[in-house]
């Protein structure tokens, strides 16, 4: 049995809530003081997801282009993610709402800009 | 130099100067222009590129310059006058706003009225007293994040942060996910003025340790700096000997709270609160000078930009009927904080009118009510499982629960 402490971020209570894992299974949530805490315990102890928001050059363009996952993604893929970003070579004009950079890393989400240069 | 009258000037192109300016021009308001010191409008919004922007507006988590490009949008699609690379000099209490732009020249407006929405900047070093020398290499952690999200230029490889608060946080995660290394974040208090949501997935995510009750005691560079002094502190803030730790950097940034930037305010003669460094206002953010309102991070610094646009579409409506002659009449009431309650606004109000009431908690209350009295009478009460100082609380008020009250309004916290 496994045990893992980890911090609620839904509100500023910040429960420390204590997450029981069997074989990798979620089997009992303590220390959260609503429903929000156990839900967000369960999903951040077996496949946390995170939303990426980076700047990346643009030539033709003196300003970088903003851009961010259309949704969230696994944790562990954010450093594939910046790396693959970093490896771009984008040209002016770009829209918000253009994909920079489809499917990124497998995850499924793609990356899009979020202002326009 | 050219003279031009106009009903109504706002200043300041960011959020609140925008959401007032089309609350401003719904209400019917048509001869208006927004000034943009700036070289787009958007505010603070444009470097803000990550995402929990809108939540409460929109219901969705948008980035800052998503959230901007939407009330820029509106304000186009209104064909609101936005004069960017515009510069305010001065406001005088007869409202003439003096400005300066590379196209125009000097400028003097004649208003009718003034919405004042210059929002707020960030404490400096200098405001610290922290001994060392004169390095390169000490930024605001919001200059650190232009230079970074607008100018794609890095401003250093080895960081260390100085204060936990929100903008800090955030900046500790972007300088590690562009490649600098983020030694430790250093936070005065025994707790962090940030959300938890920014010190799991800013800090933790990234293995970046907070110390909490510390804070940097010397700061060591010739041309830039090489390495900063951390020390643990005591319970009256004061630094424990024996407990220095060195950490070679060649960044601090510096997270260590916001200012409402009200020079100008305060050279048109208006009335600023010590306690919100903000101008003092009644229920329809009129500060004392009449015909000048006041909006958003200028007024009081806010968490959530949902709200400085909630209390700026207000403003610009107020405006509106000030302009046509329709602003509340009679006398006002005075709003006191009481006991736990810090900085109310408005500090007046119209007992004829609805109101939304704001302020901090002066510390962490938990299972707790914020109660609102007058004449010895309980007028409103909103509970919660738990009330900090990183958090504003607003509580509407109905005009129809102020009927009749004659002294003096109240706020408190009252813990079960």
């Amino acid at each position: 049995m496994e045990e893992r402490v980890i911090t609620c971020i839904n509100c500023p209570m910040g429960c420390r809530m204590t997450v029981c894992l069997e074989n990798g299974e979620v089997v009992s949530v303590s220390g959260n003081t609503c429903k929000r805490g156990d839900t967000y315990a369960r999903q951040e102890v077996t496949a946390p997801v995170r939303m990426v928001t980076a700047v990346v050059p643009v030539q033709g363009s003196l300003m970088p282009v903003s851009v961010k996952t259309r949704e969230p993604i696994p944790k562990k893929d954010i450093p594939a993610c910046m790396a693959a970003l970093h490896g771009l070579h984008l040209q002016a004009p770009i829209k918000a709402g253009d994909t920079v950079l489809p499917d990124a890393c497998g995850s499924g989400v793609d990356v899009i800009a979020t202002k326009s240069v | 130099m050219n003279t031009i009258r106009k009903e109504l000037v706002i200043i300041g192109g960011g959020p609140a100067g925008l959401a007032a300016g089309i609350a401003a021009r719904e209400a019917g308001v048509e001869d208006l222009v927004i000034l943009e010191r700036e070289h787009e409008a958007g505010g603070i919004l444009r470097q803000c590129i990550h995402n929990g922007f809108g939540l409460h507006r929109y219901g969705e988590e948008l980035t800052g310059p998503e959230y901007a490009a939407r009330d820029i949008a509106k304000a186009e699609e209104l064909g609101l006058d936005i004069r960017c690379d515009t510069t305010v000099l001065s406001v005088d209490g007869d409202r003439r706003v003096t400005c300066v732009s590379r196209t125009d020249g000097l400028q003097i407006y004649e208003a009718g009225a003034i919405i004042l929405a210059m929002g707020c900047r960030e404490r400096p070093r200098g405001a610290l007293g922290t001994p060392g020398t004169r390095c390169a290499g000490v930024y605001t952690a919001g200059a650190a994040q232009k230079f970074v999200n607008l100018e794609g230029l890095m401003p250093g490889k080895r960081v260390v942060i100085l204060g936990s608060g929100d903008i800090g946080l955030i900046m500790a995660r972007r300088m590690t996910l562009q490649g600098a290394k983020v030694l430790a974040c250093v936070e005065l208090m025994p707790y962090s003025s940030g959300l938890n949501r920014n010190i799991v997935q800013c800090l933790q995510d990234y293995d970046i340790p907070l110390y909490l009750s510390h804070t940097v005691t010397d700061i060591r560079g010739r041309e830039r700096l090489e390495a900063v002094t951390v020390m643990e502190v005591d319970a009256k803030r004061r630094p424990i000997p024996g407990t220095e730790q060195v950490f070679e950097c060649d960044t601090l940034l510096l997270s260590v709270g916001l200012i409402p930037e009200n020079e100008l305010s305060q050279r048109a003669g208006v009335e600023l609160s010590p306690l919100t460094s903000g101008a003092v206002v009644d229920d329809t953010l009129q500060t004392s000078v009449p015909g000048v309102f006041a909006c958003g991070n200028v007024l009081h610094v806010h968490d959530l930009v949902d709200f400085v646009s909630d209390e700026s579409f207000r403003a610009g409506r107020a405006a509106a009927d000030y302009l046509k002659g329709q602003a509340p009449k009679g006398g006002t009431l005075a709003v006191r904080d009481g006991e736990g309650v810090r900085g109310v606004v408005p500090q007046k109000l119209h007992p004829d009118q609805d109101v939304t009431l704001m302020f901090r908690p002066a510390g962490v209350y938990k299972n707790a009510s914020v109660v609102v009295e007058a004449d010895g009478k309980e007028m409103a009460r909103k509970r919660a499982m738990i009330f900090t100082p990183g958090e504003m609380v607003a509580l509407p008020l109905k005009a129809e629960k102020l009927a009749g009250v004659t002294g003096d309004i109240t706020v408190r916290m009252e813990v079960r």
